[in-house]
């Protein structure tokens, strides 16, 4: 063990959680999970560690990943440090009689794209802000979002994509849900490298999620639960 | 004097050598094409590439008659096609690098196949290790494949040139990737339709063309 090797469990709350940020911020799954371990051992509620050790953690990131600091595979070790403090708390807020879900958000790659990393960490953002993710995977038709919506009765959908050439197809989806007479109750969020409010705007979108701390954030005030 | 129409191509880096190529094949002197690169490493990040072009036009536009951008619509979200439009300039027609090279039949016939198709060129065959495995920081974090490749089956090598060492290149990449080789020799493609129709532009009496598409 080298002099300088940080203890975590010798650390107050306070120092505890900066280092937590830190260590998500490094990709550092291992150190997370203890840190998350060590301040439910200390008697933390599961939704207090969660937004304010791994949540804001990952808005940090968040903002690092669109100011150019940080690139996406460092945006994946910190979403894998992530998941390492979640695999703890899920089964704790699942239990909890706190639990109460900000709500239920329906999220899929569009059709003809597979592309799912921007998606996953958008997913992943949400559950930290307490919704229930319904994930359809990649290559979705209209029919899936229908199916989706049907089933689940969400207070969100979410559409991603990555390539110019699949993007417009989240307009095909919003006009479906228009003609059905669904979009004018349910908000549609889209999000996807490509993507930017002029073409949220034009397809009719409700919002645009331009990074996955962004998107919860967003997805928070459209449920009004933005605190 | 040379009164010839001055051209102006800024292209990826990834097409430099196909490019030069090309002007080659059809008897351009060296001279009647300003051929201008951007680094082939915004193939991962394209969010620079409208800025980096808009930045070169605003300098040299009005010194050439003609300018071709060597890019696709490349992942810019219209951010590059609005650039041109502002400029007065074209780019090769499609999304991508992969569609102008197979053309669009052939493109469609693939990915109908198999959506999972992740496309190599002779340039990233050749630059694999660069811009693949460095650029999605696999060589730092190998465990990251499978949140990459997950979704894709085969890696799909379109090449320009016949050459059995970039073929088991492409082949050692599939591998490193835990994917299927599917080999389709493409060519040039509507590369070089758009460099032959700028030849044309630029030196309508050079009309000895031998480009192989």
């Amino acid at each position: 063990m080298s002099d300088d090797e940080i203890i975590l469990n010798d650390l107050n709350d306070g120092d505890l959680v900066e280092q937590m940020k830190d260590d998500l911020y490094d990709g550092m799954a291992k150190e997370v999970h203890e840190g998350t371990q060590i301040l439910l051992d200390r008697g933390w509620d599961a939704n207090q560690i969660l937004s304010d050790a791994l949540v804001e953690g990952m808005r940090i990131v968040g903002i690092d990943f669109r100011d150019g600091i940080l690139f996406v595979p460092e945006v994946l070790q910190c979403a894998d440090a992530m998941k390492g403090g979640m695999g703890l708390l899920r089964p704790i807020l699942a239990e909890s009689e706190n639990s109460a879900s900000t709500g239920t958000y329906v999220i899929g790659t569009v059709k003809g794209d597979i592309h799912d990393i921007g998606k996953n960490l958008v997913g992943m953002m949400l559950e930290g802000a307490g919704f229930e993710v319904i994930d359809l995977g990649i290559n979705n038709p209209v029919e899936n979002y229908l199916e989706a919506i049907d089933k689940h009765r969400p207070n969100i959908l979410g559409m991603s994509a990555l390539l110019t050439t699949t993007m417009p197809y989240m307009g095909v989806v919003i006009e479906e849900l228009d003609k059905r007479g669904i979009l004018k109750e349910l908000p549609v969020m889209v999000g996807g490298a490509p993507l930017n409010q002029e073409f949220a705007d034009a397809i009719n979108a409700t919002s645009y999620g331009r990074d996955a701390a962004m998107s919860a954030e967003l997805a928070k005030a459209l449920v009004g639960k933005n605190s | 004097m040379d009164d010839r129409p001055k051209c102006l191509i800024i292209a990826c880096g990834a097409l430099a050598k196909e490019i030069v190529t090309l002007q080659r094949q059809l008897g351009l002197p060296d001279d009647a094409v300003t051929l201008q690169c951007l680094p082939a490493d915004f193939h991962n990040t394209p969010n620079k590439i409208a800025p980096a072009v808009e930045s070169i036009l605003k300098n040299k536009r009005r010194d050439f008659d003609i300018v071709l951008v060597g890019y696709g619509e490349c992942g810019t979200g219209g951010a590059l096609d609005a650039v041109l439009k502002k400029y007065n300039a074209t780019r090769l027609p499609h999304a991508h690098c992969y569609e102008f090279f197979s053309g669009s039949a052939l493109f469609e016939e693939i990915i109908e196949e198999e959506i999972g198709s992740f496309f190599l060129t002779d340039y990233l065959v050749k630059n694999f290790d660069r811009l693949v495995v460095t650029g999605l920081g696999l060589d730092r974090y190998p465990h990251l494949r499978d949140a990459y490749f997950s979704n894709y089956k085969n890696v799909v090598y379109l090449a320009q040139i016949e050459d059995p060492v970039l073929k088991q290149k492409a082949a050692d990449a599939a591998d490193r990737l835990g994917l299927k080789l599917v080999y389709k020799y493409a060519g040039y493609g509507d590369l070089a339709v758009a460099i032959e129709s700028t030849a044309k532009g630029v030196a309508p009496n050079y009309g000895q063309f031998h480009v192989r598409r």
